[in-house]
């Protein structure tokens, strides 16, 4: 016992492995035990076995793929927009303090307000359509991005900067060569958390404009009482950003093998 | 006064270095660092001379906080200068430049780049041919003995290691005076003690111009062919000393009764700089 909680030390590896599994099998026999026993109602908690077949079924019909598509078209084009501008506004803000003066303040107060309230303002001016869509995910992570990108740029060290002026290259020359190579394995990170940002208000989106998506047949699955789908839908939408999370995790780690936690 | 011409001579003819010119390289007059913040001024640096000789290792120590680091950035062009000129070749220096190479004591190689890259990468910003470069890169992984680790990545290089390729990586660029700020401070006793040994090896077959920043006054009389100690803050030169000791110097020449008679009288320095603030 003493040997098991000791702050900061690691354990053994198939033994975190364990009481990681653990973790799940607890969540998962609480949850059946509450539904069979009727403790809660089962329209209200359907069992596990119920959602994992209601899973397994929507991919078998196939009436989730459209769902599917449609979800993750609208996260990538928002993602890519809010990305690309997220980046460059970024990079401007950390590396010069005029365009820092110009641009983070002002990106700071929006970061501030609650894209979810911008929802009725987008409609008014882009209508429901996917741009709608597009548009939520794409003001949601952009004000997100554009400090965290800044900060990356920052926390490259002061030295790999001063070491490159002394070899002879010019401003423009170390901010290309030097910090942005510098910065790429920590932009990385950024942009996996900012996946995260992004499938949260997809979901505000589905729910509030929408008629298709992954959001949207969760709402409907409500409107009919069909709990289980419900259940599905969140499982669905929980794995989907594991499995991006992980792929961007591996990419990372196998794109950028120079830095401490790659490889080769 | 520090930097006369008279000592200098004095100096050429002492130590038993061969070829050295009369005149300086690089010197600084009344080169001074004030930090401004809204209430008050600093004074960091004080109206400080120097006078730097082609081929000269000239160490500066001083105690921490002195501002010797902050000078040397000031030579590398990495600090404004609050008042007074640094001129190296008959030029007011203004911003950094290839013309003066940098060590650091942090771990300053690119890690995306290879052994061999990082010793490249100055060659390639001046657009040095290929076949050029090749023979360049291939004779400072020679010198500093780390051929076999050409294609290698920082990460996988050990602290001394990484400081010889940025060495190396800062010679290759042929600068005209090589600035090194502290560049083993963080290295292991038994690692420093290789690295000064391969430093003075490397000075005395290159033949660059030095100037040394570190508080370590053993490391300071084992490598220099001078020494300018620094007053703590504001920071001025208090003592300038030539190093009379062999040319040829293994590490067993800290043992000596010249050496350790020379970083006693330079520690006594130190000391008195230290009671007068």
């Amino acid at each position: 016992m003493n040997k098991l909680f000791q702050i900061r030390k690691s354990i053994d590896k198939k033994l975190y492995i364990f009481i990681a599994a653990m973790s799940f099998v607890i969540l998962i026999a609480v949850w059946q035990a509450a539904s069979v026993s009727g403790a809660v109602n089962q329209v209200f908690l359907p069992t596990p076995g119920r959602v994992l077949s209601t899973i397994l079924d929507l991919f078998i019909t196939g009436s989730i793929w459209g769902d599917l598509y449609i979800s993750c078209y609208r996260i990538f084009m928002g993602f890519i927009y809010a990305v690309i501008l997220g980046i460059v506004l970024g990079i401007l803000a950390g590396s010069f303090s005029v365009t820092e003066a110009f641009i983070q303040p002002m990106i700071e107060f929006f970061r501030y307000l609650p894209v979810p309230a911008f929802v009725p303002l987008i409609m008014v001016w882009v209508g429901i359509g996917e741009e709608a869509k597009i548009a939520v995910i794409f003001l949601g992570t952009l004000f997100q991005l554009v400090p965290m990108v800044a900060d990356d740029l920052r926390s490259v060290p002061e030295d790999y900067i001063n070491a490159a002026y002394t070899l002879g290259s010019k401003r423009f020359k170390v901010l290309w060569k030097i910090i942005i190579p510098s910065m790429l394995p920590r932009l990385m990170d950024t942009l996996r958390m900012m996946m995260g940002w992004a499938w949260t208000y997809l979901v505000v989106a589905e729910l509030v404009a929408a008629n298709s998506g992954l959001g949207y047949s969760i709402l409907k699955a409500q409107r009919y009482l069909k709990t289980p789908y419900i259940f599905a839908g969140i499982i669905i939408i929980g794995l989907l950003g594991l499995l991006i999370d992980r792929t961007f995790a591996l990419v990372s780690r196998k794109l950028f093998y120079w830095s401490e936690g790659g490889v080769k | 006064m520090l930097g006369k011409k008279s000592t200098r001579t004095e100096i050429c003819s002492g130590s038993q270095i061969e070829a050295r010119v009369a005149n300086s390289r690089i010197f600084g007059r009344n080169v001074t660092k004030v930090y401004k913040s809204r209430k008050k001024e600093t004074l960091a640096i004080d109206h400080v001379d120097f006078d730097i000789l082609e081929n000269e290792f000239v160490s500066i120590v001083g105690p921490s906080g002195c501002g010797k680091s902050t000078l040397l950035k000031m030579i590398g062009g990495l600090d404004d200068i609050s008042e007074g000129a640094i001129i190296l070749d008959d030029q007011v220096l203004k911003g950094p430049g290839a013309d003066r190479g940098m060590v650091f004591q942090t771990y300053t190689l690119f890690p995306w780049m290879s052994v061999e890259e990082n010793i490249r990468y100055g060659l390639k910003e001046k657009k040095c041919p290929k076949d050029k470069a090749d023979v360049i890169v291939n004779k400072y992984l020679d010198l500093i003995g780390l051929s076999q680790f050409r294609k290698a990545l920082p990460k996988e290089l050990s602290g001394g290691m990484k400081q010889r390729v940025a060495i190396a990586r800062a010679l290759a660029n042929s600068p005209e005076v090589l600035l090194m700020d502290e560049p083993f401070g963080a290295l292991d006793p038994q690692t420093k003690a290789n690295m000064q040994l391969l430093t003075r090896k490397i000075w005395q077959k290159e033949k660059t111009t030095v100037i040394f920043v570190t508080h370590d006054i053993e490391e300071a009389v084992y490598l220099s062919t001078r020494i300018l100690v620094m007053s703590q803050r504001p920071g001025r030169f208090i003592a300038d000393i030539p190093v009379f000791l062999p040319y040829e110097r293994d590490l067993e020449l800290k043992d000596t009764q010249e050496f350790i008679a020379l970083r006693k009288e330079i520690t006594g320095i130190l000391h008195q700089g230290g009671d007068n603030s």
